[in-house]
């Protein structure tokens, strides 16, 4: 196979807890996404999906650090670059888009300069050239009236016109891999269906590669090809969509996707998972789902369980995974 | 009443007060933590802060010596006993010396003015010593009046609103929209010049700000679903104002305290030079030296001395005021929880 | 939008009554005119000067309710003579208010415009440096220095300056005031010093606050995905959003421009409103404390009005709401 576009080794992100010790919350992580592809990051809230893509560009909030670990983008490694490099590579390689459209954009300036500070940071472009572009880059979104809505301030538009807005920023410079961290999280329920539509339309467009980071399982089949699902700072399970949401093997992938108010019938109470996501400083050791797994093994409170690989569509961290297949 | 036996209740509050705060406090791990964080952030200024406390608190407790015969003795205080009973010379003198400073007579206590003496022969030491419990009540009296009335005026606002909430806001409008050393200088011109009508004009004029904050907290708190459970359950009013509102007010209460210590001793500085302060504060001291700097040779001690005392326990309050509002302000409690 | 300010205009009004009301209540029903006839005249002044006194200066009407002419009362008197600015004449010397005022207009606004054209700029690129070095020694060294000025007494500043750079080092002269431009300058230039160092740690980190708190926004985090450098960040994102609370903080200040520092114009021998208003303070002037407060009032609310309006100038969110 060949080099995927984005390769991630061993990426571990640490934030200061108690007693000056240094608490991961991104645990030996590995990613790859290649060119093109859509991949999904799946977790609950504090599994440390967000702050896993904030790593990948550089943006881990102070006091946290990135401390191992290698980020390669293209072949090139971004760990250890120096800041001027980086701010290359972010917006004209990768670009990020979040999760409150509300507050990410600068609320004293028009969107249409924003859009056209996306392009001029990373080209020389006349003023003019660079204005048209971003006239042609609402078109691409989908936002009516480009002329009218270019010289509005945030403010004046609704949640999802400024998520498009958004999205023309992040693909202003036309970059490799679109990061987007629960890009419809804070949207209504039917504008969130057009706005994945069209990250799905963009990107076979552009060919970007997607990186979409979310909680939402039914978000993840209208785009991902394939997805990785995160639990407390590690990825237990990762393969196609069609493997981990149709044949999820790690006992979580089978409780969140249980746990979906889709899947229940009617009248029937809601499956959950028992229990609460560990914090930090409060991991065990072994396996960290331990407490809360219908498969609790005694190795598993023992011995952190490791990457097994079931075929090139899927692998799982789970002893009684592993023990199960062995039969 | 006589003025030390007033200045002797008013020490035997304070440690009663703080006595019971601390025996109340020990059982509560919110405050105990709490005032730990403190200590631990700025352990310098809080020991400087307790310095200044432990001199006031000396300089408050006083008495008459009863002497057989002797028709009126000044009372004196721990602190005053301190120093020799007759430390006066005839004026000024300089730090450590055995000479009047102008005309070189010798003095009646040579070498013993650590700090020099001012005009009229005071020891400068003991004057700049005795500032701290003028500094101190300055503080502690004004927020004691200030406080209670700005809580009790923006609970009111923020609880009932309406009407309530329209007179308390045109109220306080009207007191802050004069300019406050105007203010301040007006109404003690009008109701005095002593101690306690210097603090009453200084909470006049401070509360304000105080109450707005209140009122704004009350207001948030009042739409909370605890409290709105607890009206539905048919709690009276005064009950739910006295158990969920007032003590999530606490903290509010500590900081603006510490916060507007430092400002208000400054205020009576200003006040001071303008003729209408305490006597025996820095401010004074302060005053009286102004023109010492314009001599030939300079007289320096007094205003040096003065001056450093307002200075170090202004940024000692300043310093520990800073980590007090960070460890008790409810958006740090939010962040770390 | 209008509505608004026509709104906040009615409650400024309201308030202004309120404050005539409080000075009222204050000064003539507290203290006895009286009183301040025998401290204007002296206390061995007969009878008959303290009654001429009192009518003279339209102390001898009854306090509140006249029952014969309903609106011949010293409350109507007092509130129409303000609200007219009619302000009559000093309790100390009779020399009328209003002259006054006005000689002493030109000296305050001497020292409180250069103080704020330069204090201004001063502090905001402190606070600049110091926010964009944010969490490092010079971030931390900053913070210090500015509590440290802040626990200053200003007296302190001024004796310090006037003793330093007066007296020893003879840069300037210690006090004084002299309208002609060629020596003007240098009699202004101390208390403006003066004024500068004694704001300048505050002012710092109220701004150093203001540019922390936006910086730590959303759309800062989307400014640098973009790929944007902490300089463009800091210029371009940062500023002018913090510019709409530091503005509104400035505005509010502009009335006081005229007010003048009583300290500053006392020390320094500034002929100004500050220094009328001392001079009334160690006279006993009532006449003209009570004309100063309300001015001072009533400045202070056309400083809110006009605070209004600048944010609906300058904040989009506002103005196209």
């Amino acid at each position: 196979m060949s080099e995927p576009l984005l390769r991630v080794e061993g990426l571990v992100t640490t934030f200061p807890g108690a007693r000056g010790a240094r608490l991961p919350v991104v645990d030996r992580v590995d990613v790859a996404i290649a060119r093109g592809e859509a991949v999904a990051l799946v977790g609950e809230s504090g599994c440390g999906k967000s702050m896993t893509a904030l790593s990948i560009v550089g943006l881990v909030p102070k006091p946290g650090r990135i401390d191992a670990g290698c980020i390669r983008m293209a072949g090139r490694e971004l760990r250890g670059l120096p800041v001027t490099a980086l701010r290359r590579v972010r917006g004209a390689e990768i670009a990020m888009i979040f999760q409150e459209p509300a507050t990410s954009l600068n609320p004293v300036q028009t969107v249409g300069a924003q859009v056209v500070e996306a392009i001029t940071l990373h080209e020389s472009v006349a003023r003019g050239a660079a204005r048209r572009r971003a006239l042609g880059l609402f078109e691409q979104v989908g936002i009516p009236d480009p002329p009218a809505r270019f010289v509005a301030y945030p403010h004046q538009l609704s949640g999802g016109l400024k998520q498009r807005v958004m999205i023309a920023i992040a693909l202003a410079a036309r970059p490799q891999l679109l990061i987007a961290d629960e890009p419809t999280t804070a949207l209504d329920v039917t504008i969130q269906a057009q706005i994945l539509e069209l990250l799905r339309g963009l990107a076979r467009e552009t060919g970007t590669a997607i990186l979409l980071i979310t909680h939402d399982l039914g978000v993840v089949n209208e785009i991902a090809d394939r997805v990785a699902v995160m639990y407390a700072g590690r990825i237990v399970e990762e393969g196609t969509r069609a493997a981990v949401l149709g044949a999820p093997r790690h006992p979580y992938t089978q409780g969140l996707l249980r746990s979906m108010p889709a899947r229940a019938a009617p009248g029937e109470r809601l499956a959950e998972i028992p229990g609460v996501v560990p914090a930090p400083d409060m991991w065990p050791s072994g396996c960290r789902f331990a407490d809360r797994c219908v498969l609790v093994m005694d190795m598993c409170r023992a011995r952190e369980p490791e990457r097994t690989s079931f075929g090139a569509n899927a692998a799982a961290r789970c002893h009684a995974v592993v023990a199960e297949a062995s039969r | 009443m006589e003025g030390h036996v007033l200045g002797n209740l008013f020490a035997a509050a304070l440690i009663g007060l703080a006595s019971l705060v601390a025996w109340r406090g020990r059982r509560s791990a919110f405050w105990s933590e709490r005032i730990a964080e403190i200590v631990r952030r700025r352990p310098i200024a809080t020991i400087v802060v307790a310095l200044y406390l432990g001199v006031a608190l000396l300089d408050s407790v006083a008495w008459r010596d009863a002497q057989p015969g002797e028709v009126s003795v000044e009372a004196r205080s721990l602190l005053d006993r301190v120093f020799p009973s007759d430390f006066r010379e005839r004026s000024y003198s300089a730090p450590l010396a055995s000479v009047e400073f102008y005309g070189g007579q010798p003095l009646a206590h040579p070498g013993r003015h650590l700090l020099g003496t001012d005009i009229l022969g005071r020891d400068v030491l003991h004057l700049a010593l005795g500032g701290a419990r003028v500094a101190l009540l300055i503080g502690g009296l004004t927020s004691l009046i200030a406080i209670p009335l700005a809580i009790a005026l923006g609970l009111a606002a923020g609880y009932f609103g309406g009407r309530v909430d329209d007179l308390v806001f045109l109220l306080l409008s009207t007191l802050a929209s004069m300019p406050s050393i105007l203010l301040l200088v007006a109404l003690i011109m009008v109701i005095g010049r002593g101690p306690i009508q210097v603090c009453l004009a200084l909470a006049v004029t401070s509360w304000v700000s105080f109450c707005r904050v209140v009122r704004g907290e009350t207001l948030k708190l009042r739409e909370l679903d605890y409290v709105q459970a607890a009206r539905a359950l048919g709690v009276s009013e005064l009950r739910i104002v006295w158990r969920h509102v007032l003590p999530n007010l606490s903290h509010l209460v500590v900081i603006t305290f510490v916060l507007t210590f430092s400002q208000l001793v400054l205020s009576e500085a200003i006040l001071s030079w303008l003729g209408v302060g305490i006597d025996g504060s820095w401010g004074q001291m302060i005053d009286q030296a102004r023109d010492e700097l314009a001599r030939d040779p300079i007289i320096a001690w007094n205003l040096a001395a003065a001056s450093t005392a307002l200075f170090v326990l202004i940024l000692a309050v300043n310093r520990v005021g800073d980590a007090v509002r960070d460890v008790l302000d409810p958006r740090t409690l939010r962040e770390s929880s | 939008m209008l509505g608004y300010l026509l709104r906040r205009t009615a409650w400024g009004a309201a308030t202004v009554l309120g404050v005539l009301l409080f000075l009222f209540a204050l000064f003539f029903l507290y203290a006895t005119p009286q009183d301040v006839a025998r401290q204007a005249l002296g206390e061995k002044a007969p009878p008959e000067a303290i009654v001429q006194w009192l009518v003279n200066h339209g102390y001898d009407k009854p306090a509140v309710w006249n029952p014969q002419h309903p609106f011949d009362t010293r409350l109507a008197e007092h509130f129409r003579r303000m609200l007219l600015f009619d302000f009559g004449r000093s309790d100390a010397d009779d020399v009328p208010i209003a002259q006054r005022l006005r000689d002493g207009v030109g000296p305050s606004l001497s020292v409180t415009v250069p103080l704020l054209a330069l204090g201004l700029p001063l502090a905001l690129s402190l606070a600049l440096l110091v926010a964009f070095f944010r969490e490092t020694y010079i971030d931390r060294a900053g913070v210090v220095l500015c509590v440290l000025a802040m626990s200053v007494s200003v007296l302190v500043y001024i004796l310090g300056g006037q003793f330093l750079l007066g007296k020893l080092l003879r840069w300037f002269p210690i006090s004084g005031f002299d309208p002609d431009p060629s020596v003007l300058l240098r009699f202004l230039a101390l208390p403006v010093l003066v004024g500068l160092f004694a704001h300048v740690g505050a002012d710092v980190r109220f701004y150093r606050a203001v540019f922390l708190e936006e910086s730590g926004r959303d759309y800062v985090r989307t400014a640098r995905a973009k790929g944007a450098g902490d300089a463009r960040v800091m210029a371009r994102h940062v500023l002018p959003n913090a510019l709409i609370p530091v503005l509104t903080n400035v505005v509010v200040e502009i009335p006081f421009l005229f007010t003048g520092s009583i300290l500053l114009e006392s020390f320094f021998g500034i002929p100004g409103l500050g220094s009328i208003t001392v001079d009334a303070i160690h006279s006993n002037d009532f006449a003209t404390l009570r004309v100063m407060v309300y001015l001072g009032a009533l400045l202070f609310i056309a400083g809110q009005i006009l605070t209004d309006v600048a944010y609906t100038i300058v904040d989009p969110r506002v103005r196209l709401g």
